[in-house]
């Protein structure tokens, strides 16, 4: 099963995750804001992840570690 | 002593440098400093160095800094519009605190100025020249000789403080033949586990770097850096003092001014004049105990230098304005006379007595 | 097992950059190229002015920071001091274009065996949003608040086909972080000029199209497809100059 977390303190908000997710299952959060200010990006059906690590490769900020 | 050999002053320093285990030279033709790449070209080949012809000095002064960082005694050679040119990178190695080696044959300025031997870099030199709080060794040679073992002593002083040495001389002294002894000099080994050489997993990482958003810090690091420039102002000032036990006249001069002040300074003791000299070999770190000193004895000092008078204000504050400072000068590439530093003794004689 | 995480080529200090910029992205590609290759801890990388000037944080092997435009003097010195070192500059396009113009023609004349990552987003964006010798015409910058009129102040400049024409060169390609695909590409690209590096064969540059949010005025997104539409064609992505190609291909 693939996992992948986020390093939410390095989260930006910058969205670019979600560009790159084939799955469509990573959001910015609407509710929470970070230590830096920004709404973090997170997984909305973990279940679904497939560990492809397109997000993480797109990620400016090494926010995302990916399992598998 | 080595046997004595006839070579140019530049050509000299250039053997000099090799011979003080330089063996990275970057520089750029510009009259009248052109013999030292020339040279350099010639034998760095045969000594497994490096000898590079830059795109320009900006390149060459980076390049330098470059070959330092790694951990090697690095040189570069110009003249006064090329060293305008180096400034930008001298200020940095300054701010990295990078030791190196820049040699000036001055001629003529500002502008393109002209070919002809000038010290009107003087300011340059010592003052700073680049942006930013620093200073630069500089030594004054006033033989093809001192040209070697000054090279010795710059490469030296800066391994030492992790300094920039500035050999500040001029087409005369860079251009003339004399016979030279090219003796080894100095050579210590230092310390350079800050060089950027890769960690090989041996160590944490060197970083180089003169950059500091942080305002206190970066005061803290020129505070620093001026505590060291106090110890060489202790410990590295070198002068000659000539004729100076009865002067009643003490000229100051540099460089091929030097020579000339000391053949009028001949000839007014044969007129019966009491005259001698102090010769800054640092410019910076000046001589300023010794000058004071010499305020008390005598009545007046002239300045022999080829510029419209720079270092007569280092004079003037040295001594704290005790005695009145004249001002022998040409400039443009024009070299004074005897005649005419004789002149300026006799005037400085009519100057009322020691009390 | 881990599929994906930061490489030790990185230091833990966050990136300082915007959100959004892409140069973290490139950042992590030169790191994982080098620790990829094992080189990691002999290489020496050159830091420029400009966004990238606080590489010296991140990248996790010694570093130095250079003056504007002067960072491939700067590694040549390094180089031709330490040969066995691996070194690289990382440099902006007002610092590798414009005022650094003369240094990078000349360490790719002498076919400097360095490796120089030059990211190209096409506008100043540590000073705040000026003109770049790479901006686009009629590109809108703080410098150029009515476009770039390429009457009054020129064209870009395009530094893979300029560098293209020099002997000396011997890897020059393109490639932009905009896409999943396109980053792995530049991945391949940035391992291939290191590679290069390692086996003596001299100069390589790799230039990548990069974003700015910021100072473009569009959000991340926008930018990431801005780069597609405006900049890959006016860049056209691809390999500009491969001496060794053909014993590559074998």
């Amino acid at each position: 099963m693939a996992k992948v977390t986020f390093r939410e303190d390095r989260c930006k908000g910058c969205g670019l995750c979600e560009t790159a997710c084939p799955k469509n299952i990573i959001k910015l959060s609407k509710e929470r804001i970070n230590q830096k200010g920004y709404h973090p990006a997170e997984v909305v059906d973990q279940d679904a992840c497939i560990g492809c690590a397109f997000c993480a490769t797109i990620c400016p900020d090494l926010a995302i570690k990916v399992e598998k | 002593m080595a046997e004595k050999v006839l070579m140019k002053g530049n050509e000299a320093l250039a053997e000099a440098a090799i011979m003080a285990g330089c063996k990275h030279y970057v520089g750029y033709p510009i009259t009248p400093q052109t013999e030292i790449a020339a040279y350099m070209s010639k034998r760095m080949p045969k000594i497994d160095g490096l000898f590079l012809q830059a795109e320009s000095e900006i390149a060459a002064i980076n390049m330098v800094i470059g070959v330092s960082s790694s951990g090697h005694r690095a040189m570069t050679s110009s003249s006064s519009p090329g060293i305008s040119l180096k400034s930008e990178g001298i200020s940095y190695l300054a701010g990295c605190e990078l030791p190196a080696l820049i040699v000036n044959v001055q001629r003529g300025g500002p502008g393109l100025g002209g070919i002809q031997p000038s010290q009107s870099d003087y300011f340059q030199a010592t003052k700073g020249g680049g942006h930013g709080d620093y200073k630069l060794i500089v030594l004054a040679p006033a033989s093809v000789q001192e040209m070697v073992d000054l090279t010795f002593k710059g490469f030296d002083l800066a391994d030492k403080y992790r300094m920039q040495t500035m050999i500040l001389t001029d087409g005369t002294i860079g251009q003339m033949m004399e016979p030279v002894s090219l003796e080894k000099g100095i050579l210590n080994e230092y310390d350079k586990s800050w060089a950027t050489n890769g960690t090989r997993g041996k160590r944490e990482r060197n970083i180089i770097n003169s950059l500091s958003l942080d305002a206190q810090e970066l005061e803290q690091w020129n505070i620093n850096r001026f505590e060291k420039y106090k110890v060489i102002e202790e410990n590295e000032v070198m002068y000659e003092e000539f004729m100076m036990d009865d002067a009643e006249i003490c000229i100051v001069a540099f460089g091929i001014s030097s020579r000339v002040s000391k053949n009028a300074i001949m000839e007014a003791r044969k007129q019966g004049i009491k005259v001698g000299m102090i010769r800054p070999i640092t410019l910076w770190p000046f001589p300023k105990k010794a000058l004071l000193k010499a305020a008390d004895k005598v009545k007046a000092f002239i300045s022999v230098e080829l510029s419209m008078g720079q270092m007569i204000e280092d004079v003037e504050l040295a001594i704290k304005c005790k005695k009145p400072v004249l001002l022998c000068n040409r400039t443009g590439g024009v070299i004074m006379t005897p005649d005419e530093v004789l002149e300026k003794i006799k005037e400085a004689d009519k100057i009322g007595g020691n009390d | 097992m881990v599929v994906f995480d930061k490489p030790n080529g990185l230091t833990d200090a966050p990136f300082h950059y915007c959100p959004g910029c892409t140069h973290g992205i490139i950042h992590r590609l030169v790191a994982e190229a080098l620790d990829e290759l094992g080189v990691t801890d002999k290489t020496v990388g050159v830091a420029p002015v400009g966004c990238s000037v606080f590489a010296y944080n991140y990248f996790n092997c010694d570093m130095i920071q250079a003056a504007h435009g002067r960072a491939p003097a700067v590694a040549t010195g390094v180089k031709r001091g330490e040969p066995d070192c691996i070194v690289f500059t990382y440099q902006g396009d007002g610092d590798l274009a414009a005022i650094g113009t003369a240094e990078t023609v000349h360490a790719a004349a002498r076919n400097e065996n360095i490796t120089v990552i030059f990211v190209n987003n096409a506008i100043y964006g540590m000073t705040g949003g000026q003109m770049a010798p790479t901006s686009l015409p009629n590109q809108v910058t703080q410098t150029s608040p009515y476009g770039r009129d390429v009457t009054v102040v020129g064209y870009p400049v395009k530094v893979c086909e300029m560098l293209s024409q020099i002997d000396g060169a011997t890897y020059l390609e393109r490639v932009a972080v905009n896409d999943v695909k396109n980053i792995r590409n530049a991945k391949k690209a940035i391992k291939k000029a290191f590679k290069y590096q390692m086996e003596g064969k001299g100069f390589s540059l790799v230039e990548v199209l990069s974003t700015c949010p910021t100072n473009w005025g569009k959000t991340p997104k926008e930018s990431l497809k801005w780069l597609e539409e405006n900049m890959k064609p006016y860049y056209p992505l691809g390999v500009y100059k491969d001496k060794f190609a053909n014993e590559e291909a074998k």
